[in-house]
C-alpha cells in the first residue's frame, strides 16, 4: 500500500469537516463509506475482504433496522449497501428499506431508493408489488423530477402484469408540456411494448402523434417504438415512409438546433434509427424505394467526414442501400465505401467493412473479389475478432470450389481457438458447409473426422446426429451411398488401430454406431476384429458410460460369427454386474441376443433405417381401455393445463389494490375461453380427450428422429411435424446469387505475393463471372450431391427446383408470338409494328369489345393481333368515362385465360414494374387447383429479350402451366403465365415470390423481385362429406384446436347463419346441424381435410377444428376469426 | 437493447455495474469476471468490438469496449445496436461525466457512485439509449443537484473532499494501487 494514498485516505476525514456542518452524523457516515473502500484497498486476499464485507454488512444491518436512524444516514447506508453488492456480497435485507426510502422520503431520498431499488430488485422479485402503491404516486406528482424517477423505474422493472396499473398515468404523460417526461413516457411505453404488444394496442396513434412531436428528443424516442413495430409489420407503415425521409432530409440538412450535434455530425443516432426504418421499409418495395434514394444518397455524401461516427452512419446507408430495392448508382456508391472501409488502417473500420461485406456478399459477390486480397491479409491479422469475422465472411462464399480451401482455413482456426463460444459455433459452420458442398467421400468423412476430434464434448449434439443421419440416409444413388458408408468404415477401423484414447467421447460415440451398422460393408473385415477394436475402447479410462452403452449396443449389432464369440462373452459378462442400470440393460441385451441369433435377426435386420417407423400418435390402441374406465366410472382424462387453469380460477389472487380502472389479466380469460371443458361433447370421440391442447412446444434437448414425441412432460403432446432441426441455411450457393451485371473480371492487384495470389483464386473460385455461366444452365449437381434426400423440406426443394427452373429450355417464341395459336394458354400479341395495315380494322374493333368488358371466348382466342395497342387508344378515347384503374383491371382482364374466364378471379394486384414492364397477378378459384396469373406488360417502346419469370415459394407447390416460357416481350406487349398452385403446408398467408430478369434492348441486365401473398382461404375448398364418414375422420385426426366464436347477432336462426356466412367466405362446406351443434368440413388443397365441430354455447360458438395437418386447424381458426368479425 | 454496462478498472475492480437484463448476483460477478478477462488481455491496438462470451445471451450478445486510463468502459449490447454508435455512445457518457466532475478521476467514481448512476440514467433508460445530446445530459443532471444543493446535500461534502484531494498535488501514484492514478485522461475523440 502506498504511504501517499494512505495519507491521502485518513486525511479524507480530516478535510470533510472544513465544512462545519450542524451534522455531526453526516461526517462519520461519509467516513463510513471512505473507510470502507480503504479497508477494501489494504487486502491482500479475497478471504479478508470477504470477512470486512461481511462485518459491514452486519453493521448495516443493524443501522438499517435501529428505529433512530434518520433519512440521511438511510442514504447513506444504502450508497454502502449498493457497494457491497456491486463487489457481489448479498444485502437482501436492504432490499424492504429501499423500497420504504423510496415510499417516504424527500425527493433527494427517494431518489436514492429509487437507484436502490433498481440495482436490487429485478422483474420477478416478490417486493416489487410494495412498490406500485409508491410509483403511482410519483407519477402523479407534480415534481418533474419524481415523475422522471417513477418513469425510469417503470421502464427498469415493472413485469406484464403490473403494467394495467400504471399505464393510463404514463399514457398521460405523453403530452405532459415538459419534454423531458414525454420523452421518458415515450421510451416506458416501448418498453411495454417490448413485454406486452397487445396492452398498448389502444395508444398507437398516440405514437405518431410522438413523432410529430415538436421536440426532436421525443420524436428520436418514439423512433425505437417504430423500428420495432416495423420490424414486425413493415406493410402497416409503409404510408410513414415519406415522413421518415422528410425527417432524415432535415437532420441530414442541418435542421436540427446546433445542441444535436455531435462532433458536428448532425444527430448521428437519430440518423441511424432512420436509416434502419428506411431499410426495413423499403426491403422488397419498389416504390418505397424511390422515395427514399435522394436522401441515401444525400447521405453519403455528407457523411464524408472523417470521424468515427460519420463512418456508423455511412455503415447504416450501405446496409439500407443493399436491402432495398436496388439502384445501381447509390450500389456503386456504396461499394466503394465498403472499399474505404476495408481498405481503412483503422482496426475498428475494418471490422465493420468486414460485416459490410458479409453482408452485401451475397447479393453482390463481385465485390469480394475485388477486395480478395485484402481478405486474405484479414485472415492472418493479429486480432482475433477480425479474423473470424473474415472466416464468416469466406463461410458465406463458400461453393462447391473452394469448399476444401474455405474449409482448411476454418479448421485452422478451430486449432489455435480457445474460446468454447467460438469453437462451437465454427464447428457447426463446418459441419455445414461440409455436408452440403463436399467433393467427394474421403474428404467429407476426412473432414467431419476432424471436426468431430477438435470439437470433442463441446459440440451441439446436432452435428453427430445430423451426421449419423446423412449416413444412414444416403442420398439418392445407392452406389455412392455404399461407398460414403465404406470410407466411414476404413477410417474409423484404422482411427481405432491408432490411438483410440485421443478421441473425444461424442467421436467414438459415432464411430461405434457407424461400425455396428455398417461394417458388414466391408467383407474382408471379420466382425470379430471390430468387435475387439471395440472392446478396447470400452476398456478406456475415460470412456463414459454413455459411450460405453454406445459400444455395446453396436456390439449387438455385430455379434455374429464365432470367433467374436468369447470376446463378446466377456464383455457381457463385466457389465451384466455393472452398477449402471443402462449398461446393465445393455449388456443382458446383448448376452441374450447373440444366444438367439434368429430374435437377433428380427430385432437388429441390417439397414432398418431404411424403413420408417410407424407411430400411431393419436394412441388409438387404448381407447378401448380408456372407455372401459370411462364406463367404469372413471373421471374424463383433463390436461394438467386445464387442471391448472381451474385450480388457479379457483383460488385466484385479487389483483383489486392496484387494478386501477383497467380491466387485468385479459390472457387468463382469452385462454379460459379456450379451454372451456364444457365443450368435451359425446361426438368428440375418447382419444382427442387425452390430447393436451396446450400445444406447449416441449424444449427438451433428446434427440429422437424417427421417433415421434407422445408423452411430454405435461401428457399427451399433441403431434407436430417431427422437427426439422436444419435451419434453411444462409448460405447461398453460387448459383443461387443474383446477377447484378458482371462484365468483366477484376483486374488482378499489380504487385502481390504469389502464394496469396494462389490462396485468393483458390478461395475466389466460383465467385462471380463464373457464376454467370451456371446461372444459365450449368449449374453443377455435383455440389448437392450430399445434400439429404428431401429431409428437410425447405431447402432442399427450393434448391432443385432453382436449378430446374434456371436450366430453361431455348424457347422458340419468334413464331409463336406471329401465329398466336388457340392452344397457345397465353396470349401472345405481336405488336403493331409487326402488324399489317390489312388487320387494323377488326384490331380496332376487338380493342372496342375489350373496353366494354364484353370479351367473348372466341373474341379472345381469335388470332387478333395488337390487341394490346389498341386498347390503349379505346382507354385514351373513353378515359372520360371509365375510371383508369378500372380501365386497367378491364385491360387485364381481356387477357384471362380462356378457361379462367367463367372463374371466380381475384382483384388485380400490381406486383412490381421496372424500367417499362409492369407485372400485375390475380388468382383464380378451380375446384381442384387454384390458378395464379401473372401478366407481364411491356409499356416501354421498346422489345426486352431473355425474359424469365420464375416464380418459387416455400408456402406453395407451384406448377408452371404454360407450355412455354415467355422468352421475348415486345412493346406494347401483354404476356401472361399460368401456375397452379396449391399448399404445402398451411399458413395463415401462404406467400408466393418471384424473380424477373430480362435484357434491355441496350443488353443491361434487369431483375426484380416479386412477392405475392394469397389468404388461406384461397387454398381451402368444400369437402363434401356423409355424417358417418365424418364421425369416422373426426376420431382419426390428431391436430385439434377450440375457440369460442361470436354468433352473428340479431337473427333468428344464429347458427344456421354463422355457418352460412362461413361457407359463403370460407368455402367450407356445412355437413350437417343438429339442433344447437353443426359439423362442417373443408379441405386444403390439394386433399388435407379439415373437420370442425360447432356447437352455441352460452351465446357463443364453441368451435373445435381437427386435422391429420399440424397448423392447419389454428390458422383456418384465425380465418373464420377473421370473417366472423367482419359481418 | 443494452443488457449491461460494466465499468471496472485496469484489476478488474467494478466501479459501477448495471445490468438492465435480470442475472443472479453470482451470474453477474461471473459476467465482470469473464468480460474483464475477456477486454484486459487485448491490446491497445486491436478493434474495440468483441464477440463470443457465452454468459449474456450467447450469438446474439456483443462487447463494445473502451479503455481509458485505468477504467474500461464495457457496454454489452444484443444485435440491434449500432457498434459505432455505440462505442461514441460510450465517449459521451465519458464525456458527460468529464463535465459534470471536472477532470474525472477514478476515484469520483468510486465515492460518487451514485452520482454516476444518476448521470447514467439519463443516457440509458432500462436498456434503451434515452438521450445522446450532452448538453440535455448535463441540464438533466443539473436540475437534480439543484434540488440537492437546496436540501444541503450530503454528496456535495465528498465532492470537496475529493476536489481537495486532487489539488493536493499527488506524486506520480504507483500503479499496482487499486485507486491510484487519479485523472482518467478524456481524450477529445479518441483515435481507433
Amino acid at each position: 500500500m502506498s504511504d501517499v494514498v494512505e495519507k491521502t485516505l485518513t486525511a479524507l476525514p480530516s478535510l470533510l469537516s472544513f465544512d462545519s456542518q450542524p451534522g455531526a452524523a453526516k461526517l462519520s457516515s461519509t467516513s463510513k463509506l471512505a473507510s470502507l473502500i480503504r479497508g477494501i484497498t489494504e487486502l491482500t486476499s479475497k478471504h479478508e475482504e470477504e470477512k470486512l464485507i461481511q462485518q459491514e454488512l452486519v453493521a448495516i444491518k443493524d443501522q438499517v433496522s435501529s428505529p433512530n436512524t434518520s433519512m440521511r444516514q438511510m442514504k447513506e447506508l444504502m450508497v454502502r449497501a449498493i457497494y457491497c453488492e456491486m463487489l457481489g456480497y448479498e444485502a437482501s435485507f436492504c432490499y424492504i428499506h429501499a423500497i420504504k426510502l423510496a415510499q417516504q422520503g424527500t425527493a433527494l431520498d427517494k431518489r436514492v431508493g429509487y437507484l436502490a431499488v433498481a440495482l436490487f430488485l429485478h422483474e420477478s422479485h416478490e417486493l416489487l408489488l410494495l412498490l406500485v402503491n409508491t410509483v403511482l404516486k410519483d407519477l402523479q406528482s407534480t415534481n418533474l423530477i419524481e415523475v422522471c424517477m417513477a418513469l425510469t423505474i417503470v421502464s427498469q422493472l415493472f413485469p406484464k402484469d403490473m403494467i394495467p396499473a400504471i399505464l393510463p398515468l404514463v399514457e398521460e404523460k405523453l403530452t405532459h408540456p415538459k419534454e423531458i417526461i414525454r420523452r421518458k413516457a415515450v421510451l416506458a411505453l416501448y418498453k411495454f411494448y417490448l413485454i406486452a404488444p397487445n396492452q398498448v394496442q389502444h395508444i398507437h396513434n398516440k405514437f405518431r402523434k410522438a413523432l410529430c412531436d415538436k421536440d426532436p428528443g421525443v420524436m428520436t424516442a418514439s423512433l425505437h417504438i417504430y423500428l420495432q413495430m416495423i420490424k414486425e409489420n413493415p406493410e402497416g407503415y409503409k404510408d410513414l415512409t415519406g415522413s421518415f425521409v422528410t425527417i432524415l432530409k432535415q437532420v441530414v440538412g442541418g435542421k436540427l438546433p446546433m445542441d444535436y450535434n455531435y462532433h458536428s455530425v448532425p444527430s448521428p443516432w437519430l440518423q441511424i434509427q432512420l436509416l434502419r426504418i428506411l431499410s426495413l421499409l423499403g426491403k422488397d418495395d419498389q416504390s418505397s424505394s424511390e422515395i427514399m434514394y435522394e436522401v441515401l444518397d444525400e447521405s453519403l455524401r455528407r457523411a464524408e467526414m472523417n470521424h468515427n461516427i460519420t463512418y456508423a452512419i455511412l455503415y447504416e446507408c450501405v446496409k439500407c442501400i443493399y436491402t432495398i430495392h436496388p439502384k445501381d448508382e447509390l450500389l456503386e456508391k456504396a461499394a466503394k465505401c465498403i472499399g474505404n472501409f476495408i481498405l481503412s488502417p483503422k482496426i475498428n473500420l475494418k471490422y465493420i467493412g468486414l460485416k459490410a461485406l458479409t453482408y452485401v456478399v451475397q447479393q453482390d459477390p463481385k465485390l469480394a473479389l475485388q477486395h480478395q486480397m485484402t481478405i486474405i491479409e484479414c485472415l492472418d491479422h493479429p486480432d482475433l475478432i477480425i479474423k473470424r469475422e473474415t472466416l464468416e465472411l469466406l463461410f458465406r462464399i463458400t461453393n462447391g470450389k473452394n469448399v476444401t480451401v474455405i474449409v482448411e482455413k476454418l479448421l485452422d482456426f478451430l486449432r489455435t481457438s480457445k474460446d468454447d463460444y467460438t469453437t462451437i459455433d465454427l464447428m457447426g459452420k463446418v459441419a455445414e458447409v461440409a455436408e452440403k458442398y463436399a467433393p467427394d467421400n474421403k474428404w467429407f468423412i476426412a473432414t467431419m473426422n476432424t471436426v468431430f476430434s477438435l470439437g470433442g464434448d463441446l459440440m451441439q449434439p446436432d452435428i453427430p446426429n445430423n451426421f449419423l443421419k446423412l449416413i444412414s440416409e444416403g442420398f439418392d444413388d445407392g452406389e455412392q451411398d455404399r461407398m460414403l458408408r465404406l470410407f466411414a468404415v476404413d477410417s474409423y477401423v484404422s482411427l481405432l488401430q491408432g490411438e483410440p484414447e485421443k478421441l473425444p467421447q461424442r467421436f467414438l460415440q459415432v464411430i461405434s454406431w457407424v461400425l455396428g451398422e455398417y461394417s458388414h460393408l466391408r467383407e474382408d473385415l471379420e466382425p470379430a476384429t471390430v468387435v475387439r477394436l471395440l472392446a478396447h475402447v470400452l476398456d478406456l479410462k475415460q470412456a463414459s458410460s454413455e459411450t460405453k452403452s454406445w459400444v455395446l449396443l453396436a456390439m449387438t449389432k455385430l455379434c455374429e460369427g464365432e470367433a467374436a464369440m468369447s470376446v463378446l462373452q466377456g464383455v457381457s459378462e463385466t457389465y451384466s454386474s455393472s452398477m449402471d442400470t443402462v449398461l446393465r440393460q445393455r449388456a443382458q441385451e446383448l448376452q441374450n441376443l447373440h444366444l438367439n441369433p434368429e430374435l437377433w435377426a428380427r430385432v437388429l435386420p441390417r439397414d432398418a433405417f431404411t424403413e420408417p417407423l410407424e407411430v400411431d400418435s393419436s394412441l388409438s390402441f387404448l381407447d378401448g381401455y380408456v372407455s372401459e374406465a370411462l364406463a367404469a366410472g372413471a373421471a374424463p382424462y383433463k390436461s394438467p393445463h386445464q387442471r391448472q387453469e381451474e385450480l388457479a380460477q379457483a383460488k385466484a389472487v385479487s389483483m383489486e389494490p392496484y387494478g386501477l380502472s383497467l380491466p387485468i389479466s385479459m390472457s387468463l380469460s382469452s385462454l379460459d375461453g379456450r379451454q372451456s371443458p364444457t365443450l368435451l361433447s359425446m361426438s368428440s370421440g375418447l382419444s382427442g380427450d387425452s390430447t393436451d391442447h396446450s400445444h406447449k412446444a416441449g424444449t427438451t434437448t433428446l434427440k429422437l428422429d424417427k421417433v415421434k414425441r407422445v408423452w411430454g412432460r405435461e401428457g399427451y403432446l399433441a403431434q407436430r411435424e417431427s422437427a426439422v432441426v436444419e435451419v434453411p441455411s444462409p448460405v447461398h450457393s453460387a448459383d443461387q446469387i443474383e446477377e447484378v451485371g458482371i462484365s468483366q473480371d477484376p483486374t488482378p492487384p499489380p504487385v502481390a505475393d504469389q502464394e496469396k495470389q494462389q490462396l485468393a483464386s483458390s478461395l475466389f473460385v466460383g465467385l462471380g463471372s463464373q457464376t454467370s455461366s451456371s446461372l444459365m444452365g450449368k449449374s453443377e449437381p455435383k455440389h448437392q450431391r450430399l445434400r439429404k434426400k428431401a429431409k428437410d423440406p425447405v431447402s432442399s426443394s427450393e434448391i432443385s427446383k432453382q436449378t430446374s427452373n434456371s436450366i430453361f429450355p431455348p424457347p422458340i417464341s419468334v413464331d409463336n408470338l406471329l401465329c398466336n395459336s388457340n392452344m397457345d394458354p397465353k396470349k401472345s400479341l405481336p405488336s403493331c409494328t409487326q402488324m399489317t395495315e390489312s388487320s387494323q380494322g377488326s384490331a380496332a374493333a376487338n380493342g372496342t369489345c375489350a373496353a366494354e368488358g364484353e370479351f367473348t371466348e372466341g373474341d379472345v382466342q381469335g388470332p387478333e393481333p395488337s390487341l394490346f395497342r389498341d386498347n390503349r387508344l379505346t382507354i385514351a378515347g373513353s378515359c372520360e368515362t371509365e375510371e383508369p384503374v378500372g380501365m386497367k383491371d378491364l385491360c387485364l382482364t381481356s387477357y384471362l385465360p380462356a378457361d379462367c374466364i367463367g372463374a371466380n378471379h381475384s382483384e388485380f394486384t400490381p406486383l412490381c414494374s421496372s424500367h417499362g414492364v409492369h407485372l400485375s397477378a390475380c388468382h383464380v378459384h378451380k375446384d381442384d387447383t387454384l390458378v395464379l396469373l401473372v401478366f407481364i406488360s411491356n409499356s416501354s417502346n421498346s422489345d426486352v429479350h431473355q425474359f424469365i419469370v420464375q416464380v418459387d415459394s416455400g408456402d406453395v407447390e407451384v406448377s408452371c402451366l404454360s407450355e412455354s416460357p415467355v422468352e421475348e416481350l415486345r412493346c406494347h406487349h401483354v404476356e401472361v403465365c399460368q401456375y397452379s398452385l396449391t399448399a404445402k403446408r398451411p399458413s395463415v398467408h401462404l406467400e408466393v415470390s418471384g424473380l424477373v430478369s430480362f435484357n434491355m434492348p441496350d443488353r443491361t441486365p434487369q431483375t426484380t423481385h416479386f412477392s405475392y401473398k394469397l389468404p388461406l382461404p384461397s387454398f381451402i375448398r368444400p369437402l363434401e362429406l356423409s355424417t358417418e364418414e365424418y364421425g369416422t375422420m373426426w376420431l382419426a385426426f390428431s391436430h385439434d384446436t377450440k375457440q369460442n366464436l361470436t354468433l352473428v347477432a340479431d337473427v333468428q336462426d344464429s347458427l344456421r347463419a354463422t355457418l352460412d356466412v362461413l361457407e359463403r367466405k370460407l368455402h367450407l362446406h356445412v355437413v350437417a346441424i343438429i339442433g344447437m351443434e353443426g359439423i362442417v368440413a373443408c379441405r386444403l388443397l390439394p386433399d388435407q381435410p379439415c373437420l370442425m365441430h360447432c356447437r352455441v354455447h352460452g351465446g357463443t360458438l364453441a368451435v373445435w377444428l381437427r386435422s391429420p395437418v399440424p397448423d392447419l386447424p389454428d390458422c383456418l381458426l384465425y380465418h373464420c376469426q377473421r370473417a366472423l368479425q367482419e359481418v | 437493447m443494452i443488457k449491461a454496462i460494466l465499468i471496472f478498472n485496469n484489476h478488474g475492480k467494478p466501479r459501477l455495474i448495471r445490468f438492465y437484463q435480470y442475472f443472479a448476483e453470482d451470474m453477474q460477478q461471473q459476467i465482470i469476471r469473464e468480460t474483464f478477462h475477456l477486454v484486459s488481455k487485448r491490446d491497445d491496438n486491436v478493434c474495440n468490438f468483441l464477440e463470443g462470451g457465452s454468459l449474456i445471451g450467447g450469438s446474439d450478445y456483443k462487447l463494445i469496449y473502451r479503455h481509458y486510463a485505468t477504467l474500461y468502459f464495457v457496454f454489452c449490447v444484443d444485435s440491434s445496436e449500432s457498434e459505432l454508435g455505440i462505442l461514441d455512445l460510450i465517449q459521451v457518457f465519458v464525456e458527460t461525466l468529464d463535465k459534470c466532475f471536472e477532470n474525472v478521476c477514478e476515484l469520483d467514481l468510486i465515492f460518487h457512485m451514485d452520482k454516476v448512476h444518476y448521470i447514467l440514467q439519463e443516457v440509458v433508460m432500462g436498456g434503451m439509449v434515452l438521450e445522446t445530446n450532452m448538453n440535455e445530459i448535463v441540464a438533466q443532471v443539473e436540475l437534480q443537484n439543484r434540488m440537492e444543493k437546496s436540501e444541503g446535500g450530503l454528496s456535495a461534502a465528498p465532492a470537496r473532499a475529493v476536489s481537495a484531494v486532487k489539488n493536493m498535488n499527488l506524486p506520480e501514484i504507483p500503479r499496482n494501487i487499486n485507486i491510484g492514478d487519479i485523472n482518467i485522461k478524456v481524450p477529445s475523440l479518441s483515435p481507433f
